[in-house]
C-alpha cells in the first residue's frame, strides 16, 4: 500500500534522530573515556606502551569504520554477546572516536610547551602537580574546539549503523521510502535535520575557537 | 568460544578482492582529481570578494560538510531519478563522492592560499618579479607545501569513505565482502579480511604520500 509523505513522517524522521543524537553521545562518552586512556599511553615515557598505543590508533584510523562496523557485528556473537545493532553499533562507535579522541588529545598535551613543564619542575611542583595546575588547563583549552569539530563526524558517521540494520534516522528514511515512495523528499528532510545537528555543532566549535583565543 | 575460523575458505575468492580493491583505487582516483578540480574553483569563488559568488560557495561546502556521506549517496541515487534523472550506481557514487571530495578540498586548499603571507607576496615584488613570477616561484610552492599533508591525510579518509558506496551495489573492494558472506556463510572472516585489506592500502598510501613529501618538499633540489 502505498502512501504519501506526509508531514507525521517527518514528525517520524525527527523522533528517529534521537536514536542518532543517543548513539552519537553515547559513543562520545565511551570514546571519551577510551580516548583519555589512549592520550595517556600514547605520551607515558614508556616505548613498547606508546608504540602498542600508535599500532591501535593506526588500526582503527587506517580502515573503514563501516568495516568495523560489520566485524562488530558479526564478531561480537562468536563470543557469545548479544548480536543486537545496537551493542555493535554503540561499541564500534565509542573504538572509532577513541582513536580519534586520543590523537587530539595528545596533540592538546604535546602541543603545550616544555618549557611550561621546566618552569613547574624549577618551582618546585611534583609530576602530578605540573600536569594537573600547569598543563591540563592548557592543554584543555586547546583541545575543546576540536573535540567539538570531531563531533560532527561522530554524528554524521551514526549514519552507517543503518547498514548493519540498527533503526536511526538514516535507517527510519529507508523504511519511510519504502512505504512513500517519495525518496528526494524523504532523503532530503533526513539531510535537512541531520545539517541542523552538526551545524550548530560547528558554529559552536568555531565560537568556543574564538572564545578561547579571545580570553587568553 | 568455540567458534572455528576459516580463513582459509576464503581463498579461492581472490579474483573478486583483487577486482574489488582495483574498482576502490579507480573510485578514489577519479574522486580526488572530480573533487580537487571542484575545490580549486569553490576555493576561488568563497575567496572573491563578489557576494554573488561567495555565498553559493560558502553554502555548498557548509552543507556538505554537515551532512553525511551516505545520505548524499541516497539523494543522488534514488531521490534524483524522481525528477528525472537516473544514473547509474557507479555514475551516482562517483558524483555523491566527488561533490562530497569538493567541499573538503575547498577548505583545505583555500587555507593553504591564505597561508601564504601577503608581506611574500609584496617581498618578491619589490625584488623586481613580475606577478606571475612570485606567483609561480614564491606563492605556489610554499602554498603546496601547506596543503599537501592536509590533502593527503583526506584523500586516505576518502579511501576508506568509498566503503559506504557498497551499500548501493557498486561492486567495490567493500562489496565483496558481502559476496563473499554470501557464498561461504563465513560472514566475520569476510568483513575481517576485507577491513583489513583496507588497512594494508592505508599503510600504502600513507608511507608512499610521505616519500614523496620527503623527495618534494624537505629534500629540494638546489639551483
Amino acid at each position: 500500500m502505498i502512501r504519501e509523505f506526509s508531514p507525521a513522517d517527518v514528525v517520524y524522521l525527527i523522533a528517529a534522530a534521537r536514536w542518532t543524537v543517543l548513539l552519537a553521545l553515547t559513543a562520545m562518552v565511551g570514546g571519551g573515556l577510551l580516548g583519555l586512556l589512549v592520550a595517556v599511553l600514547r605520551i607515558i615515557p614508556l616505548r613498547p606502551v606508546n608504540w602498542l598505543a600508535i599500532g591501535y590508533v593506526n588500526l582503527i584510523q587506517g580502515t573503514p569504520l563501516l568495516g568495523q562496523l560489520f566485524v562488530f557485528f558479526f564478531g561480537l556473537p562468536l563470543f557469545g554477546l548479544s548480536v543486537e545493532a545496537w551493542t555493535a553499533a554503540a561499541l564500534s562507535l565509542s573504538i572509532y572516536a577513541s582513536a580519534f579522541f586520543g590523537e587530539i588529545w595528545r596533540g592538546s598535551l604535546q602541543s603545550v610547551s616544555p618549557r611550561q613543564w621546566e618552569a613547574g619542575a624549577a618551582l618546585g611542583l611534583t609530576y602530578p602537580q605540573r600536569l594537573f595546575y600547569v598543563i591540563l588547563p592548557q592543554a584543555v583549552r586547546i583541545s575543546v574546539p576540536p573535540t567539538v569539530g570531531f563531533l560532527v563526524q561522530l554524528v554524521k558517521n551514526t549514519s552507517l549503523t543503518a547498514l548493519i540494520g540498527f533503526v536511526e534516522l538514516t535507517r527510519a528514511s529507508q523504511i519511510i521510502t519504502g512505504a512513500t515512495f517519495a525518496p528526494l523528499p524523504v532523503y532530503l528532510t533526513a539531510a535537512v535535520i541531520y545539517f541542523a545537528i552538526c551545524f550548530s555543532l560547528s558554529q559552536l566549535s568555531r565560537r568556543l575557537e574564538r572564545g578561547l583565543h579571545a580570553a587568553r | 568460544m568455540n567458534y572455528n575460523f576459516k580463513f582459509g575458505a576464503l581463498w579461492r575468492y581472490q579474483d573478486e578482492i583483487v577486482q574489488g580493491l582495483l574498482l576502490t583505487l579507480q573510485l578514489s582516483a577519479v574522486t580526488m582529481v572530480c573533487g580537487l578540480v571542484i575545490g580549486l574553483g569553490v576555493a576561488l569563488a568563497a575567496g572573491s570578494p563578489r557576494r554573488m559568488l561567495s555565498a553559493p560557495a560558502r553554502v555548498y561546502v557548509e552543507t556538505i560538510r554537515n551532512t553525511p556521506l551516505l545520505v548524499q549517496l541516497f539523494i543522488v541515487y534514488f531521490g534524483l531519478p524522481s525528477i528525472g534523472i537516473k544514473l547509474d550506481a557507479l555514475t551516482a557514487a562517483l558524483i555523491a563522492l566527488s561533490v562530497n571530495m569538493g567541499a573538503y578540498s575547498a577548505e583545505i586548499l583555500r587555507a593553504g592560499f591564505e597561508s601564504v603571507r601577503r608581506s611574500q607576496v609584496e617581498a618578491a615584488r619589490s625584488l623586481g618579479l613580475t606577478a606571475g613570477q612570485a606567483f609561480r616561484h614564491v606563492v605556489l610552492f610554499q602554498a603546496m607545501k601547506a596543503i599537501y599533508p592536509a590533502l593527503a591525510s583526506q584523500f586516505v579518509l576518502m579511501m576508506l569513505a568509498t566503503s559506504v558506496v557498497s551499500s548501493i551495489g557498486v561492486a567495490e573492494l567493500f562489496h565483496q565482502a558481502s559476496f563473499i558472506d554470501s557464498r561461504t556463510y563465513r560472514s566475520f572472516e569476510a568483513y575481517a579480511l576485507i577491513t583489513l585489506s583496507y588497512l594494508a592500502l592505508t599503510l600504502v598510501f600513507r608511507s608512499l604520500f610521505s616519500g614523496v613529501y620527503w623527495a618534494v618538499f624537505v629534500r629540494r633540489p638546489r639551483r
